[in-house]
């Protein structure tokens, strides 16, 4: 019994002991963004190699998402003569929820398990020691140019993600199955609205773009240097970044359309 | 009055690793312009020393003073400019995977100065030939071997014009080759360029070849210092054994466990 107790201390104190260190790590990844400002161009860098190269994967699944979304409403609005309203149910899916979410989820797998997987591996080869022994800051070198990258980064692939959702969603509902053009297009640009509707989304995906790389970026510094501790710092950014997308977005969709 | 001979002084030195000592009272001294070997046991510390020197790790008790600075004292933006002029050759190199072999060497230049493209290109290539590899510069870092890989890592320490360079296992893993090279280069580079020169290593016969004065630290200690004659000449069992690699001695072939007859014996039982 004591020693279960004394287990399950440890590991409640580990896990404070984490959450400080990973504050911290935050505060001083926060302490190196003014840096980026003369040289942005680190960023431009980062930009492609989170955001361009999670764009194919997020365009794909974009489009697959916006033509099941546009099969299953048809299916069940059309039993209520309401399949002209597809457009919009489509859309406002999208850009609400599954647009951040999905794309989220997508860059938690593509692009944060390859930042964690990076960073690891400089750690393990000493890249980020023979930084700082060449007076190089990686919090601002390494660092901070990946984390405002994801941050820019996630928000454009979600609205890609959904404008490519909603051309699904129209290829199936209205060259497929016959939706009257018009009524597809006209519906949700009367009853989306910007503020409400994309902005809220835009506002989601920011937060999670910011959490995703915050995990991606501690889980790599804070990995074990050897191939198991990189792999299993992979594994967690995964995780923990997924189940962080989806708390999250309760919260969030709670504050946002609750009322 | 300060002592202008030594560049780094080392004094009542204590670190630990959890439970486990690492230095326990270390004190030091490092002349300037001379090549001063660390040697020891694997797992003494050697690799936490630099990494001490270099102000990586703190240290729980003790001074640490480079150049006439306390590097564990002085603010993040001082330790900076000091770091500039400490080269350290990482035993993997540390090279930037992502960059190649010209990118790396310029890596400091471009970090720290505002130099243009025309004077960073010789300044490269300098040092890239002191060290036998200009017509390497375009190879990625993945087309090096791990011989070529620390002479780039050298080219790059020395870019910035240090005063002083740590060198970590730098012949762990080397072809007799690679390692006459690396040897050579270094008493060389010392001399040519008035360096302080400080090698961590355990391989005995290259290191004490060219090293002015050694230090050998085991336990948490010094346990011997002196010149490479010095050392030679020392009448100490455990000094014996570690320069000349006996299998036992002080230092026990075994690790310690239970009395061999009655292990056996307790292991038939089972």
């Amino acid at each position: 019994m004591s020693t279960y107790l004394q287990n399950l201390g440890h590991s409640v104190l580990d896990f404070f002991e984490r959450l400080g260190r990973g504050h911290l790590f935050l505060w001083q990844l926060l302490l190196g963004l003014p840096l980026l400002l003369r040289r942005f161009s680190l960023v431009i860098q980062q930009l492609h190699s989170v955001g361009v190269l999670t764009l194919l994967i997020t365009l794909v699944a974009g489009l697959f998402v916006g033509m099941v979304l546009g099969l299953q409403g048809y299916n069940t609005l059309v039993d209520f003569g309401a399949e002209e309203s597809l457009g919009v149910m489509v859309a406002l899916t999208l850009v609400r929820e599954l647009g951040p979410v999905v794309a989220g989820l997508l860059f938690a797998g593509r692009a944060g398990s390859a930042l964690t997987a990076e960073i690891g591996l400089m750690k393990a080869t000493e890249q980020l020691s023979g930084l700082e022994m060449m007076a190089v800051d990686p919090f601002k070198r390494i660092l901070a140019p990946r984390f405002l990258a994801g941050f820019i980064a996630l928000p454009l692939l979600a609205l890609m993600f959904s404008a490519i959702g909603v051309m699904g969603g129209y290829l199936v509902g209205v060259q497929l199955l016959g939706i009257d053009e018009g009524a597809f297009w006209s519906q949700m640009h009367a009853k989306v609205d910007f503020v409400e509707d994309v902005l809220n989304g835009v506002i989601k995906s920011v937060v999670f773009g910011l959490v995703i790389t915050w995990i991606a970026l501690f889980e790599g510094y804070d990995a074990m240097p050897t191939s198991e501790g990189v792999s299993r710092a992979t594994t967690r950014t995964v995780v923990h970044a997924s189940l962080a997308i989806l708390g999250l977005d309760f919260v969030l969709t709670a504050l946002m359309f609750g009322s | 009055m300060e002592n202008n001979a030594n560049l780094i002084k080392i004094r009542g030195l204590h670190f630990s690793r959890g439970e486990r000592k690492i230095f326990d009272g270390v004190n030091m001294d490092i002349p300037r312009g001379k090549v001063t070997a660390i040697m020891g046991p694997s797992g003494t510390g050697k690799t936490t020393l630099l990494k001490l020197i270099g102000a990586q790790l703190q240290p729980d008790q003790g001074s640490l003073v480079v150049d006439g600075q306390d590097v564990h004292r002085i603010p993040k933006k001082s330790l900076y400019q000091l770091r500039q002029k400490m080269g350290m050759l990482f035993q993997s190199g540390a090279l930037l995977t992502d960059l190649n072999v010209y990118e790396n060497v310029a890596f400091p230049l471009r970090e720290h100065t505002q130099l243009p493209e025309s004077l960073i290109r010789p300044l490269v290539l300098t040092r890239l030939h002191s060290v036998g590899l200009r017509g390497a510069r375009d190879l990625m870092t993945s087309a090096l071997s791990g011989g070529m890989a620390r002479r780039v890592a050298l080219a790059r320490a020395l870019i910035m014009d240090p005063m002083m360079i740590m060198y970590d296992e730098p012949f762990t893993g080397q072809d007799p080759i690679s390692m006459g090279v690396l040897v050579e280069l270094i008493r060389t580079v010392n001399d040519a360029l008035n360096l302080t020169s400080i090698i961590v290593s355990h391989d005995v016969p290259e290191t004490l070849s060219i090293a002015d004065y050694a230090y050998v630290i085991s336990n948490g200690k010094v346990v011997a210092h002196g010149s490479p004659q010095q050392l030679w000449q020392s009448e100490s069992e455990w000094v014996k054994q570690f320069l000349d690699g006996r299998a036992d001695g002080p230092v026990p072939f075994h690790y310690p466990a239970a009395d061999y007859q009655q292990d056996l014996l307790a292991t038939a039982k089972v």
